[in-house]
C-alpha cells in the first residue's frame, strides 16, 4: 500500500517537472522562472504538513505513549526538515534573478527558516538521547513547545517586516488556468504524496530499529 | 510492622543494560537492612528504584504503599546516594536549612541535626565546595535528620568517617529505626555496619542471590 | 506551590550571591560583548547608535545561555536535583522559581548593558517606561524559556552545545519584540513600540505555561 502510493508520488512528480518544463507557457514578467511555482509552493505545503503531523503525533504520544507514534512524529521531522531545505533553496533561486539578492528578509522566508532551525533541534535532540522512552518524551515535548512557538513566530516576524513595507518575494501571477493550474495541482498531491510514502518508510524503519534494540535487551538481561 | 519495600521480579535498565534483572525484596518498617555485593552488583541501582529515582522496567515494586509500576513517586523517602545532593556555594546548615523547606518542615532544626552528625559549629559556616566527601555525606545525613523520612536509602553511608562519625551515623539511624522508620543500606563493609544491621541480602548481577540471614554479631558471612 | 518556587528562587539567588558568578563573570562578559561590537562595526558613532538596541538584546541572548547552563549546572552538580524529586515538591515550582531567578539575573545584565550602551553607543533612554515594561517581559520570555529547554536537555553529555541551538530560534520572537521595542523607546524607530510588548507578554505567557506543564514529566527523567 505504502509502495503503491511511492509509486503514484512519484509518478506525478515526474509528470509534474515534464509539464512544468515542457507543456506549460512562460509567464509575462517573470519568464521561465515562473516555472518554479509547480515545485516552491508544493514544497512549503508539505513542510507545513509534515510539522503539523510531527505536532500531532507529538501529542498523541504523550497522551497514549504509543512507540508508534513517536515513530512518526520522528520521521515526519526528518522528511519535513528535508522538504524545508528545499523550501528555502527554491525559494532563494526563485528570488535570485527577479531581485538580484540570494536572501531576503522576507516574513515567509524568515519564518521558515526559523522553523527549519526549530525542527533541526528536535532532530539533534533525538540523536543524543539514547534510552527510548526518554527520548520519545523529550522529543515530544519539544515538538509540541516548538509548535507552540510557531505563531509567535509567525507574528513577530510579520509584524516585523511589514513595519519595514517590504514586497513580499513570491506573488505568482494570479491568472492562473489550463495547463498550470493542471500541473500545480499535479504538483501538490504528487508531492503530498511522496511524503507520505517517505514519512511512512521511515517510520517503518524506527519501528523496526526499535524492535530490534527491545531484542539485544532480552539478549543481555538473559546473559546476565 | 508494616512494609515499607515490596519488589517482585523487578527489573530496571540504565540505557540499555539490565541493572536491575529481577529483584525479590522485602523491608518492614523499624528494620535496617543492609544490601551487599561486589561492584557493579546493582547496589545503586536498586536503592534508587526504590527512590523512585530510577523506573522500573519490569516486575512489581511497592513502597510506601505507592505502586512503583507505574512510574508512581512514593512519598517520605530520604536519599543519601554516592553524591550527597549540595550546593557548593552554600554552607551546611543552609543546606540542610533548605532541604527542609523544600520538605515543608521549618528549618529550625538545622544546626542541631549537624552537631549530631558530628559537625561542629565552625565548620557549618564554611562553603560545602571546602568540605571533605566523608563530610559531605555527613551533612547529606544531617538533611534525613531533620527531615526524617519513613524510609531511609543509604548508599555506602559509613564509607569515608571516622570511628567516631561511624558510632554517630549508627545512632542516628538506630534512632530513625526505633520511631519505625525502614532502614535500607548498601554498603561493602560489614564488619562495621553489622552492629545496627538486623539483616542482610545479597545482590550479585542484578539479582539477590542468596536468602537473606539473620546477621549476628559472631556470624561470618559467606560470600 | 508559590511557596515553594519562592524557596527554590531565594536558593538559587542566595548561591548567586555567594558566588558572585553573575557579578565577577556573566556581566563582564556581557560588556566585553558590546565593547567587541563596538570593535566589529566601525566606530561610526551615528551606526552604533542606530544599532545599540539590537546589539544589547543579541548581547543578552547571549548572555542568556551563560546564566542558564549555570542554574541548570546547579542541579545537576552533586545529584540535587535528585533531592528536589524525592521532596515532593511541585515540578512547576521548581521551573517558576528557577526562572524567576534567572531572570532576576538577567535584569541585573540587562541594566548594567543599558548604561553600557548609553555610554559607548550615545542612547538615548526616551521612554523609560517602555524599556522597563519591554525589558521585564524579554527577561522573563528569555528565563522561561531557557529553564525548560535546559530541562530538556537535561543529562545529556552534549547539553553545553546543544541548548543554544534548540534556545536561540525559538526566542526569535522575544529578540524581535525586545529590540523594536527599544528602538521605540530610544527613540530611534517612528513607529509605535506596545504592540510589541504585548507580543512579549504572549511569548511569556506561552512559555510559562509550557513549562510548568512539561516540567513534571522532565524532572522525572532528569
Amino acid at each position: 500500500m505504502l509502495n503503491a502510493i511511492g509509486i503514484l508520488g512519484l509518478g506525478g512528480l515526474a509528470g509534474t517537472v515534464a509539464l512544468g518544463l515542457g507543456s506549460t507557457p512562460p509567464d509575462r514578467v517573470q519568464g521561465e522562472l515562473v516555472r518554479m511555482i509547480y515545485i516552491h509552493p508544493p514544497l512549503a505545503w508539505t513542510t507545513y504538513l509534515a510539522f503539523a503531523v510531527t505536532g500531532l503525533f507529538s501529542a498523541l504520544y504523550l497522551w497514549r505513549q504509543q512507540p508508534r507514534h513517536d515513530q512518526i512524529a520522528a520521521s515526519s521531522a526528518e522528511v519535513g526538515v528535508v522538504l524545508c531545505s528545499l523550501t528555502l533553496v527554491t525559494g532563494s533561486l526563485w528570488g535570485r534573478p527577479t531581485w538580484g539578492v540570494w536572501w531576503t528578509w522576507d516574513a515567509r522566508l524568515t519564518t521558515t527558516a526559523l522553523l527549519l532551525a526549530l525542527f533541526a533541534g528536535y532532530l539533534a535532540l533525538r540523536r543524543v538521547v539514547p534510552e527510548p522512552v526518554t527520548r520519545a518524551r523529550r522529543g515530544a515535548l519539544l515538538a509540541l513547545v516548538a509548535v507552540a512557538d510557531i505563531p509567535l513566530v509567525h507574528f513577530s516576524v510579520k509584524l516585523w517586516r511589514t513595519l519595514h513595507q517590504q514586497p513580499t518575494l513570491l506573488r505568482p501571477d494570479p491568472q492562473i488556468a489550463g495547463v498550470q493550474a493542471w500541473t500545480l495541482l499535479l504538483g501538490f498531491a504528487s508531492l503530498t504524496l511522496v511524503y507520505v510514502w517517505l514519512t511512512g518508510r521511515r517510520a517503518r524503519v524506527e519501528g523496526l530499529a526499535q524492535l530490534a534494540e527491545g531484542r539485544a535487551l532480552d539478549l543481555a538481561v538473559a546473559s546476565r | 510492622m508494616g512494609s515499607a519495600i515490596h519488589l517482585r521480579s523487578a527489573m530496571a535498565l540504565l540505557g540499555r543494560f539490565p541493572a536491575l534483572a529481577g529483584v525479590d525484596l522485602d523491608v518492614s518498617q523499624g528494620e535496617i537492612v543492609l544490601v551487599e555485593g561486589p561492584n557493579g552488583a546493582g547496589k545503586t541501582s536498586l536503592l534508587r528504584a526504590c527512590a523512585g529515582l530510577l523506573r522500573l522496567s519490569a516486575g512489581s515494586g511497592t513502597v510506601l504503599g505507592v505502586d512503583l509500576s507505574k512510574g508512581g513517586r512514593p512519598r517520605g523517602v530520604g536519599f543519601l546516594g554516592h553524591s550527597a545532593g549540595l550546593y557548593d556555594d552554600l554552607n551546611p546548615r543552609e543546606n540542610v536549612e533548605f532541604r527542609a523547606r523544600l520538605w515543608g518542615i521549618p528549618p529550625a532544626g538545622a544546626a542541631a541535626a549537624l552537631e549530631r552528625v558530628g559537625l561542629e559549629g565552625r565548620l557549618q559556616n564554611v562553603t560545602v565546595a571546602q568540605l571533605s566527601a566523608g563530610q559531605r555525606r555527613r551533612v547529606g545525613l544531617a538533611a534525613l535528620a531533620v527531615v526524617r523520612p519513613r524510609l531511609w536509602l543509604l548508599d555506602e553511608p559509613h564509607a569515608g568517617l571516622d570511628a567516631s562519625a561511624r558510632e554517630q551515623l549508627d545512632s542516628v539511624l538506630g534512632e530513625a529505626a526505633a520511631e519505625g522508620a525502614a532502614i535500607l543500606l548498601a554498603s561493602h563493609e560489614i564488619e562495621h555496619v553489622g552492629r545496627i544491621v538486623s539483616r542482610s541480602v545479597c545482590i550479585d548481577r542484578g539479582r539477590i542471590a542468596l536468602e537473606p540471614a539473620e546477621l549476628t554479631t559472631d556470624s561470618v558471612h559467606v560470600a | 506551590m508559590l511557596r515553594e518556587a519562592y524557596v527554590v528562587a531565594a536558593k538559587d539567588l542566595r548561591v548567586e550571591a555567594r558566588s558572585h558568578v553573575a557579578r565577577t563573570q556573566v556581566v563582564p562578559f556581557a560588556l566585553v560583548v558590546v565593547v567587541l561590537f563596538g570593535l566589529a562595526l566601525d566606530p561610526d558613532r551615528g551606526l552604533l547608535t542606530r544599532a545599540a538596541p539590537g546589539l544589547l538584546w543579541v548581547t543578552v541572548l547571549l548572555t542568556t545561555l551563560l546564566a542558564t547552563q549555570r542554574s541548570l549546572a546547579l542541579e545537576s552538580a552533586d545529584r540535587a536535583v535528585d533531592q528536589l524529586r524525592l521532596s515532593g515538591v511541585d515540578p512547576a515550582a521548581v521551573f517558576l522559581g528557577k526562572a524567576a531567578a534567572l531572570s532576576i539575573q538577567l535584569l541585573l545584565v540587562v541594566s548594567a548593558l543599558a548604561l553600557g550602551v548609553v555610554v559607548l553607543y550615545g542612547a538615548v533612554l526616551a521612554s523609560p517606561l517602555l524599556l522597563v515594561a519591554s525589558a521585564l517581559l524579554a527577561t522573563a520570555g528569555l528565563a522561561l524559556a531557557g529553564t525548560l529547554y535546559g530541562a530538556v536537555a537535561a543529562g545529556l553529555r552534549v547539553r553545553e552545545t546543544l541548548v543554544p541551538l534548540l534556545v536561540l530560534p525559538v526566542v526569535a520572537p522575544v529578540l524581535l519584540g525586545a529590540t523594536r521595542a527599544w528602538e521605540a523607546g530610544v527613540g530611534l524607530a517612528v513607529s509605535d513600540g506596545w504592540p510589541w510588548v504585548r507580543l512579549l507578554v504572549a511569548f511569556t505567557v506561552v512559555f510559562g505555561a509550557a513549562g510548568v506543564l512539561a516540567f513534571g514529566p522532565l524532572l522525572e527523567e532528569a
